[in-house]
C-alpha cells in the first residue's frame, strides 16, 4: 500500500499529513545525520541562551552581534515570506511566472504610505492596501492571464512589460523619493528581551538583548499568516479545491469546479499579500523606485530554494535566504551579496525541484 | 486604413530625423542616476543641469543646445553602456555626468577610446577619477569626495571633542575617498578610528550591521547615501541607537534630509562636510537657489539644490561658458573648447572654481550641521568654509602618494602622513 502511494503524485501531500511518522521513519534510516543534525540544533540553542566563553567570543566575536543577525535574518526572511508566498501560490495553481510581483509590493508601499499618512492609523493601510493590490490582482488575472492561458513565454513577457509600465507609472506618481511609513508610537523603539547577551565586567549584571519591537511584531504577523494560509489550504474546502487544482487542473475542472473563480480569487490573495508585504517592507526599510526589482528577483530566488508552488518550501527558502543576508552582512561582508546566491546553485546543483519542490 | 496611418507616420518620423544631425545644433548627451538607490540624486542632478540652461539660456556660440538624457543605476557598467549609447549610436558632441564615483571612474576609461568627445563629470567624486591616469578628454569641475571632507576631521576633534570614531560606508569608490579626507584629517589631529565597516551599496537591512557597530566610540561616521542612508537612519532608530553620528557629505544631502517620514530626525545636529552649505549667505549662492526655486514648481524640487543639482549646475555652466568664448566652433576636434575649459575660473555659486594639471577642480570646501528650520524641514547651516582645498590636501604630491589610494583600509590611522 504504502508502495503504492510512493510511486504517486499525490506522495507530497500525503507525506506533509503524515509528517510525524516521516521524520520516525527519517531517524531509523539516518541514524548517524539524525545525530549530527540534533547535534546542530543542540549547539544553537545553546549559542541562543548561554553566556558565552571567551574563546567564543575570540573566534566568532559578540554573541550581540550574533543573536541580531539570527533575529534579523529571521524577520527579513518573514519579509521574504509574505512575498514570495503569493507568488509561489499563484505559479503552484496557474503555472504562471507572474513577473510584476515586484510592482504589486511596491505599489503596495506607495498605497500603504498615502493611507497611513492621510489617516493617521498605521494598521489602517493593511486591509486598504490588501484589497486595493488585490484588486488590481484581479483585473491582472482577468484581462491579462485568462486571455494566454498555458503560454508561458507570453505570459512572462508581458509580465515584464506590465512591470516596466507601472514601475514608470509610479516613479511618475511618487517620483524616485525614499517613503518611510511611520509605524504608531508603541511600535517604535527597542524593547528588552530576555536574551542575556553578556556579563557586564563592573557589576556582574546580566545585560539582555534590545530588539525592535516593529520587527518582532512583523515576525508574529508574518507567522500567523503563514499559518492560516496552511490552514486554509488544509483545512479547508476552498483550500482542497486550490490543491486538487495544483495537483490536477483539467480534472478538477472536468469534476464541475469553477476553476476560474478560484484562479482569481487565488491571484487576488496572492497580489494582496504582496501589497500588505509592502507596507510591512515600507515600515522597517524604504518604499523606493527599484524595490520593485529587488524584491522581485528576492521571491525568485526564494521559491526556487524552497520550490515552486509550496508554502512550506517558500517558508523555509525565505528563512535561508534572509538568514543568508544577516549573517554574510556581519561575517562575510565582502560576499555578503554572493551567499543568497550561492545557496541557490546549490540547492540547483543537488535538488533541481527545491528543497520542498516536488519532482 | 490604420496600417497606411502607421506607415506615413513612421515615414514623416524618419525623415524628421534626417536634418536633425545639421550643424546649427550642439548635442549635449547626459549621464544621470534615474534609477535604483541613487534615482532621487540623479534627478536634482538634472534639475541643476536645467537651471544652468534656464540661467543662461539655451543657444550659445549660435547654436542650440538639443539635450539627451540617459539613464544610469551607478553602477559602472550601466554608465558605460548609457555613454555608449549617447557617443556612438546619438553621436553627441559632450557628455556631462556622470553623478556616482565608480561609475566616473569607467567613464574616465571610456572617455579615452573616444576622443572626439568631450566628457565633463556631472558629480561623481572618486579620487581615481583624475588623480590616476588622468583622460585628456575628461575634465572635472567639482571637488572629490576627500576634499569634501576638508575640515570636518578638524572640527569634530577640536569642536566636538569626538576622540574615538568608527565607520560605516558603502563599499565602492567614492565612500573610500570620502573616509579617506576623513580620517587623514581626523587622525593627524589625534583622533582615533577604531572600526571601518563596510556594507554592499545598495543595503536595505542594516540590523545586524547596527548591533555590531563598537558602543565604546564617541561618534559614528556614515558614508551612506540616497535609499541606504534612509533605510539606516530608520533602523538605526528603531533599535535604539544613541551614539553621535557624523555625515559623509550625501549622508546629509538634500536627497537624505527631504525623505518622506520620520527617519531623517536622527540627523538633527549632525557634523558634515560637503562642497556647499544650503544657508550660506553669499549673495551668488542665494541668486543660485533662487534661480533653482524659480525654474521648477515647489512639489518638483527640493526647498534649495542639493550638491548633486551644484554638481551638474557648475559642470553645465562651464561647458555653455565655454561654448559661448570658442563661438560653437568644435571643428577642430574640439581643442579651442578644451583649451577653454582648462583656463576658466568658473565663478560658481558655491565658491570660485579652477582646474589642476588633471582637469580636475581646485574649489571651496564647507563644514557644516545638519539644523531644523521653524517650519520642520532640516537643512545644512554652514560652520565654516575652507577655500582652496586641492586634490592632495595640501600635501606635497609625494606625501599624499605615500599614503596610497583609498580602499577599505587605507588610509592607516596615523599622527602625520
Amino acid at each position: 500500500m504504502l508502495g503504492d502511494f510512493r510511486s504517486h503524485k499525490y506522495t507530497g501531500n500525503f507525506l506533509l499529513r503524515i509528517e510525524g511518522v516521516s521524520m520516525r521513519l527519517f531517524i531509523e534510516r539516518n541514524p548517524v545525520w539524525s545525530f549530527i543534525i540534533f547535534c546542530l540544533i543542540a549547539f544553537l540553542v545553546w549559542m541562543i541562551f548561554a553566556i558565552w566563553p571567551e574563546w567564543l567570543i575570540d573566534a566568532i566575536g559578540r554573541k550581540k552581534i550574533f543573536l541580531n543577525a539570527l533575529f534579523n535574518g529571521v524577520t527579513l526572511g518573514a519579509l521574504y515570506f509574505l512575498v514570495a508566498s503569493g507568488f509561489t501560490l499563484i505559479f503552484g495553481l496557474m503555472r504562471n511566472v507572474n513577473l510584476a510581483h515586484g510592482s504589486l509590493y511596491l505599489l503596495g508601499g506607495y498605497i500603504g504610505f498615502q493611507v497611513a499618512e492621510w489617516s493617521g492609523y498605521w494598521l489602517l493601510a493593511f486591509p486598504v492596501t490588501f484589497v486595493v493590490v488585490g484588486a488590481l490582482g484581479i483585473l491582472l488575472q482577468v484581462f491579462v492571464f485568462r486571455k494566454m492561458e498555458g503560454e508561458d513565454l507570453r505570459q512572462t513577457l508581458v509580465t515584464i512589460g506590465i512591470s516596466i509600465v507601472m514601475a514608470d507609472l509610479m516613479l511618475w506618481g511618487w517620483g524616485g523619493d525614499f517613503y518611510n511609513i511611520n509605524p504608531p508610537s508603541w511600535l517604535n523603539g527597542p524593547m528588552d528581551t530576555f536574551f542575556v547577551t553578556g556579563v557586564k565586567r563592573s557589576t556582574g549584571d546580566l545585560i539582555y538583548m534590545k530588539y525592535p519591537i516593529v520587527r518582532l511584531v512583523i515576525l508574529a504577523a508574518a507567522i500567523v499568516i503563514g499559518v492560516a494560509m496552511w490552514l486554509i489550504l488544509n483545512r479547508t474546502q476552498i483550500g482542497m479545491l486550490i490543491r486538487a487544482g495544483v495537483d490536477d487542473r483539467d480534472m478538477l475542472s472536468a469534476t464541475g469546479a469553477r476553476i476560474q473563480l478560484v484562479f482569481i480569487g487565488v491571484f487576488a490573495f496572492g497580489a494582496g499579500l504582496a501589497g500588505v508585504a509592502g507596507v510591512v517592507g515600507g515600515t522597517f526599510q524604504t518604499v523606493a523606485p527599484g524595490e520593485d526589482i529587488r524584491f522581485l528577483l528576492a521571491s525568485l530566488v526564494v521559491v526556487i530554494v524552497g520550490g515552486m508552488g509550496s508554502i512550506s518550501g517558500a517558508a523555509l527558502g525565505a528563512l535561508l535566504v534572509g538568514l543568508a543576508e544577516q549573517f554574510g552582512s556581519v561575517y562575510f561582508p565582502t560576499y555578503a551579496v554572493v551567499l543568497t546566491f550561492l545557496i541557490m546553485v546549490v540547492v540547483l546543483a543537488f535538488r533541481p525541484q527545491g528543497i520542498m519542490g516536488r519532482a | 486604413m490604420r496600417k497606411l496611418l502607421l506607415t506615413t507616420v513612421s515615414l514623416t518620423a524618419l525623415l524628421a530625423a534626417g536634418p536633425v544631425q545639421a550643424a546649427d545644433k550642439i548635442k549635449v548627451g547626459v549621464l544621470a542616476t534615474l534609477e535604483g538607490t541613487y534615482t532621487v540624486l540623479g534627478e536634482d542632478g538634472v534639475r541643476g543641469l536645467k537651471t544652468a540652461l534656464a540661467v543662461m539660456g539655451t543657444k550659445h556660440g549660435g547654436k542650440d543646445i538639443e539635450l539627451i538624457i540617459q539613464s544610469t543605476d551607478a553602477s559602472p557598467d550601466s554608465a558605460v553602456r548609457g555613454a555608449r549609447k549617447l557617443v556612438e549610436q546619438d553621436k553627441v558632441d559632450l557628455v556631462i555626468g556622470p553623478l556616482s564615483g565608480s561609475e566616473g571612474i569607467a567613464i574616465r576609461d571610456y572617455s579615452k577610446t573616444q576622443p572626439q568627445t568631450t566628457f565633463i563629470n556631472g558629480i561623481s567624486g572618486a579620487l581615481e577619477t583624475t588623480y590616476v591616469t588622468p583622460s585628456e578628454n575628461f575634465f572635472r569641475f567639482n571637488t572629490d569626495g576627500s576634499q569634501w571632507s576638508a575640515g570636518l576631521g578638524n572640527y569634530v576633534y577640536n569642536e566636538k571633542g569626538y576622540k574615538s570614531v568608527a565607520t560605516i560606508g558603502e563599499d565602492y569608490s567614492f565612500i573610500y575617498t570620502q573616509v579617506f579626507g576623513f580620517v587623514t584629517e581626523f587622525c593627524a589631529a589625534g583622533g582615533e578610528v577604531t572600526d571601518r565597516l563596510w556594507v554592499p551599496l545598495g543595503t536595505k537591512d542594516f540590523g545586524s550591521i547596527i548591533a555590531s557597530l563598537p558602543d565604546d566610540v564617541d561618534a559614528i561616521y556614515l558614508g551612506l547615501g540616497g535609499g541606504d542612508a534612509v533605510n539606516f537612519l530608520n533602523q538605526y532608530q528603531q533599535a535604539g541607537g544613541d551614539a553621535k553620528l557624523i555625515g559623509g557629505s550625501i549622508m546629509v544631502d538634500g536627497t537624505v534630509l527631504n525623505s518622506k517620514g520620520d527617519a531623517k530626525n536622527a540627523l538633527i545636529g549632525t557634523p558634515s562636510s560637503g562642497p556647499q552649505a544650503d544657508t550660506w549667505d553669499d549673495p551668488k549662492w542665494q541668486a543660485y537657489v533662487k534661480a533653482y526655486q524659480d525654474a521648477f514648481p515647489p512639489d518638483q524640487r527640493f526647498p534649495s539644490p542639493s550638491l548633486l543639482g551644484t554638481g551638474y549646475y557648475n559642470a553645465t555652466t562651464a561647458a555653455m561658458t565655454c561654448l559661448n568664448t570658442i563661438e560653437g566652433d568644435l571643428s577642430d576636434g574640439h581643442a579651442k573648447f578644451r583649451q577653454c575649459l582648462s583656463t576658466l575660473e568658473l565663478d560658481a555659486p558655491n565658491g570660485k572654481i579652477t582646474l589642476d594639471s588633471n582637469r580636475q577642480a581646485i574649489g571651496t570646501n564647507f563644514v557644516t550641521e545638519v539644523v531644523e528650520l521653524d517650519d520642520g524641514t532640516l537643512t545644512n547651516k554652514l560652520v565654516s568654509i575652507q577655500e582652496n582645498v586641492n586634490q592632495t590636501l595640501g600635501m606635497d604630491k609625494a606625501a599624499f602618494d605615500a599614503i596610497g589610494l583609498p580602499s577599505r583600509d587605507v588610509p592607516a590611522c596615523k599622527a602625520s602622513y
